[in-house]
């Protein structure tokens, strides 16, 4: 439980994620290609999760820092040369997190459907300079050509995907030690009050508008990372990473998951990656139906994704985590 | 003006009950692909065609409302935006699966083809009849919810369901014949605009922007607003295209960010 | 002694609906104030505009002093203003503990900490506490809101406005739906509270406002008919018209 009556203490069910990767990394080594880019989507689904499951924000537009970040990372590569990693990276969080201070600025001043759109509205900006800077951004055709010096000097990336899998890990794993401890912390509190009743919160003299911006930036900058790493571990990018139905596959992810519970971000990706690595390929159209046919359900039946009825199924298990939170 | 005509249902399915339908889409184009269907593979006339559209969409939509979509009337935003998002998947796989990839030809009839000289200028004949007939539409509608009695229950309902259900009104049965109208409404636009908009298996993520944009714009739970925005919204496409092409559909964009700035209620909104 | 919060001339209208007019008002340190009315006369109105929830139409407000008329809720409430809400406005899905806390977090300026866990911040979890204790909720703590009985939860209600350490404290009908055995716990709560705030308080209760107010207003179709210590209020002939009145047609 998180908030001033928590515990921030780490659960040993909380390590069973890395346990896993490491797992994967040494017995499945086929897959590690496909680990990376669950991985990256795990990367932005907390992303999202930070403002949509804690903060409340609903937003279809998240894909703008993603593609964003892709973009940026690609670009000063195949056009401007620059091919240390880490540079890369960094750069795709400046530009993100400079788009999620000025697009914030601007839309969270407005709730709901106006919200909603205007999300929708600044991706597809961002989708219409993609598709006509052809110079820049190789248009329709996707930008080829970018480069990723062997990081830190010594680590090429590989054929079989070894190097970008523990370079994707490392990268989550910094993510997720920083995410949760915002969650526990006094501002992760806030936000949760935020979520929980607006009102009351700018009754007690929070300025909500600028803690919205401050979680939306957050959330922006961790959204480009995890594009910049996406095309690093590709070395390619194209249009499809600001395409709608790429927000939509990362909602539905994500809520397949459990929404504002950390590891609903970790879980999603998994099961929905992994299938779709399988099925997809087998029935393609069953599959898109299917997506729709799931989330229909979830919403209807299930709401707290995987997570919540993991909640209801195993009661025992809910009330030893919540039981060792509040023994404090 | 299309644009108008499938929106006009958005603005009244969401502001007149409240519900964020991001699926309308799916009802245009579902409208569409019955109306080329219709109109070509079945030689109907193009009226019939038309109305197969429009009644068709509606009776779908009955299906839908019934069974699903009306679980979720107080289930909070985000319920209803992932639960909309579900079905225009499904939609595009279905479509996908029936139609393929590529649009249905759409044949116009012969007196709706060609150009018709108005004020000394010539504009296509198709288009012309589009802007009347949406003219038509609004004022239809606007007569339907202010001055009958079904639009004075329906405002009641939304102001304050159990209220009006308490003074007898049926709002179950009330809700599903305005969602009826309102997507109804959306395939008759689909119908209408195959020729210009295609009909394909992507239209609803497509297009979903701007059907958003419109409502916003024009301002939720009014029917002038829509009008007047899709109006604004064709101009400016139209006179941005012609001036500065590259920049497409950014100012239209730009615009509405704009706008709503200015004021978030839309141009003629009563709610947020 | 300068007023702690003044209204001069304070008008609202909804269009052609006037729900305030030339509202004249002043609240000074350590008073005990009611606000009476009956139903419709503006008084939440009223409140909501002290409070910068909703910009009047013309007229100005002065909180310590200084004009706040266009200052936003948020400021005002670093300023030292508080309010409780008619209809409860808790984080029902939180602990009594957090709802309390968050408020204290803000005045404290630590809410925006994102390094140290939340319950690692001692000197708010503290100060929670003891706010919890004096009100009779320090059982409570850990429990849920929405678990908590309709008295208590009224009670939380005040006890976050309390943890904003206001200089000026509105409460918006305190004892609205409790029932009769547990109000008294809220009168108790009302008579402690620390003598320096000033209270402006709304209620219908008409014997909780004659116990607790020294000084009542009377509001009546958004104009102030009389104010007065309680004894002059209970004999004026047009507040007995206004009350009696509004039961003719009631």
């Amino acid at each position: 439980m998180t908030g001033y009556t928590g515990n921030p203490r780490i659960r040993w069910t909380e390590w069973l994620p890395w346990l896993l990767a490491g797992a994967v990394f040494f017995l499945l080594p086929e897959y590690l290609a496909l680990g990376a880019r669950i991985l990256i989507f795990i990367l932005f689904a907390l992303s999202l999760d930070l403002i949509l499951g804690y903060a409340g924000i609903i937003t279809l537009g998240h894909s703008a820092f993603f593609g964003l970040g892709a973009y940026v990372a690609g670009c000063i590569s195949a056009k401007a040369g620059v091919t240390d990693p880490f540079v890369q990276l960094a750069a795709a969080a400046l530009a993100a997190g400079l788009l999620g201070v000025l697009t914030g600025a601007v839309i969270l001043r407005t709730r709901a459907l106006t919200l909603l759109m205007l999300t929708m509205a600044i991706t597809s900006i961002l989708l219409e300079i993609a598709n006509k800077w052809t110079s820049m951004t190789g248009g329709a055709d996707g930008l080829s050509g970018v480069t990723v010096a062997p990081i830190l000097g010594a680590f090429r990336f590989d054929l079989f995907g070894r190097v970008a899998f523990i370079y994707c890990l490392v990268a989550l794993f910094l993510a997720w030690f920083l995410v949760r401890r915002l969650i526990y912390s006094p501002f992760g509190a806030m936000l949760t009050g935020m979520r929980e009743n607006t009102t009351r919160m700018h009754a007690v003299g929070a300025p909500v508008y600028l803690r919205l911006i401050a979680v939306y930036t957050i959330s922006a900058v961790m959204a480009g990372v995890a594009g910049a790493l996406l095309t690093q571990t590709n070395q390619f990018v194209g249009l499809n990473v600001l395409g709608f139905e790429l927000a939509g596959e990362l909602l539905v992810m994500l809520i397949l998951g459990g929404v504002g519970r950390i590891y609903g971000a970790f879980i999603g990706p998994v099961v929905y990656l992994i299938a779709q690595d399988y099925l997809a390929k087998q029935f393609p159209e069953y599959w898109y139906f299917g997506i729709g046919f799931i989330l229909v359900l979830v919403v209807i039946f299930a709401p707290g994704g995987i997570l919540g009825l993991l909640d209801k199924c195993l009661p025992s298990w809910k009330r030893r985590s919540s039981a060792r939170a509040s023994a404090r | 003006m299309i644009l108008y005509v499938i929106s006009v249902g958005l603005s009244v399915t969401m502001g007149l009950m409240g519900f964020i339908n991001l699926a309308h889409g799916v009802f245009a184009m579902a409208g569409g692909y019955v109306f080329a269907t219709a109109l070509g593979r079945l030689g109907m006339p193009f009226p019939l065609a038309l109305l197969l559209a429009f009644v068709i969409t509606g009776l779908l939509s009955v299906v839908l409302e019934r069974l699903l979509y009306s679980r979720l009337y107080s289930a909070g935003e985000l319920a209803q935006v992932l639960f909309t998002i579900g079905l225009i998947f499904m939609a595009v796989a279905v479509a996908r699966a029936i139609y393929g990839t590529l649009a249905p030809p759409v044949f116009l009839p012969e007196y709706l083809r060609g150009q018709v000289h108005v004020l000394g200028r010539d504009f296509p004949t198709y288009r012309v009849f589009l802007i009347l007939f949406s003219a038509i539409l609004i004022v239809s509608l606007w007569f339907g919810v202010e001055r009958t009695r079904w639009g004075a229950m329906v405002r009641a309902a939304v102001d304050h369901r159990a209220m009006a259900q308490s003074v007898g009104i049926n709002t179950r049965r009330l809700f599903t014949l305005t969602f009826a109208l309102g997507s109804g409404l959306a395939g008759l636009g689909g119908g209408l605009g195959a020729d210009i908009i295609a009909v394909q298996p992507t239209y609803p993520f497509e297009h979903l922007v701007f059907f958003l944009i419109v409502v916003a714009l024009g301002g939720l739970g009014s029917l002038r607003g829509p009008f007047i925005a899709a109006l604004l919204l064709g101009i400016a496409d139209t006179a941005c295209k012609y001036w500065i092409p590259e920049l497409g559909a950014f100012l239209i964009y730009a615009a509405t960010i704009g706008v709503l700035l200015w004021r978030p209620m839309g141009l003629f909104g009563t709610r947020v | 002694m300068s007023p702690v919060l003044e209204t001069k001339k304070l008008c609202k209208s909804f269009g052609a609906l006037t729900v305030a007019q030339n509202i004249d008002f002043r609240l000074h340190a350590g008073d005990r104030h009611a606000l009476i009315g009956p139903n419709g006369a503006g008084k939440t109105t009223f409140v909501n505009m002290l409070m910068g929830a909703l910009a009047p139409s013309s007229g100005r407000i002065y909180l310590g002093g200084e004009e706040v008329t266009r200052v936003r809720q948020a400021q005002r409430v670093k300023r030292g203003l508080g309010r409780t809400f008619q209809i409860n406005a808790l984080f029902r899905d939180l602990p009594v503990l957090d709802n309390v806390a968050l408020g204290i977090a803000e005045r404290r300026a630590q809410a925006a900490h994102m390094w140290k866990p939340a319950s690692s911040h001692g000197e708010i979890i503290d100060e929670s506490a003891e706010l919890l204790a004096t009100l009779g909720l320090a059982d409570d703590a850990r429990v849920r809101v929405k678990d908590l009985p309709y008295g208590k939860q009224r009670l939380v209600e005040i006890a976050i406005a309390l943890g904003l350490a206001p200089k000026v404290l509105l409460l918006d009908e305190p004892a609205a739906g409790v029932p009769s055995m547990e109000s008294e716990r809220i009168l108790k709560v009302l008579d402690r509270l620390p003598a320096g705030i000033a209270i402006l308080i709304i209620e219908h209760d008409m014997d909780l406002v004659f116990r607790f107010a020294r000084r009542i207003t009377v509001l009546v179709q958004g104009e102030i008919l009389v104010e007065g210590p309680p004894d002059e209020i209970a004999r004026d002939r047009r507040v007995h018209q206004v009350y009696l009145g509004e039961q003719h047609h009631g």
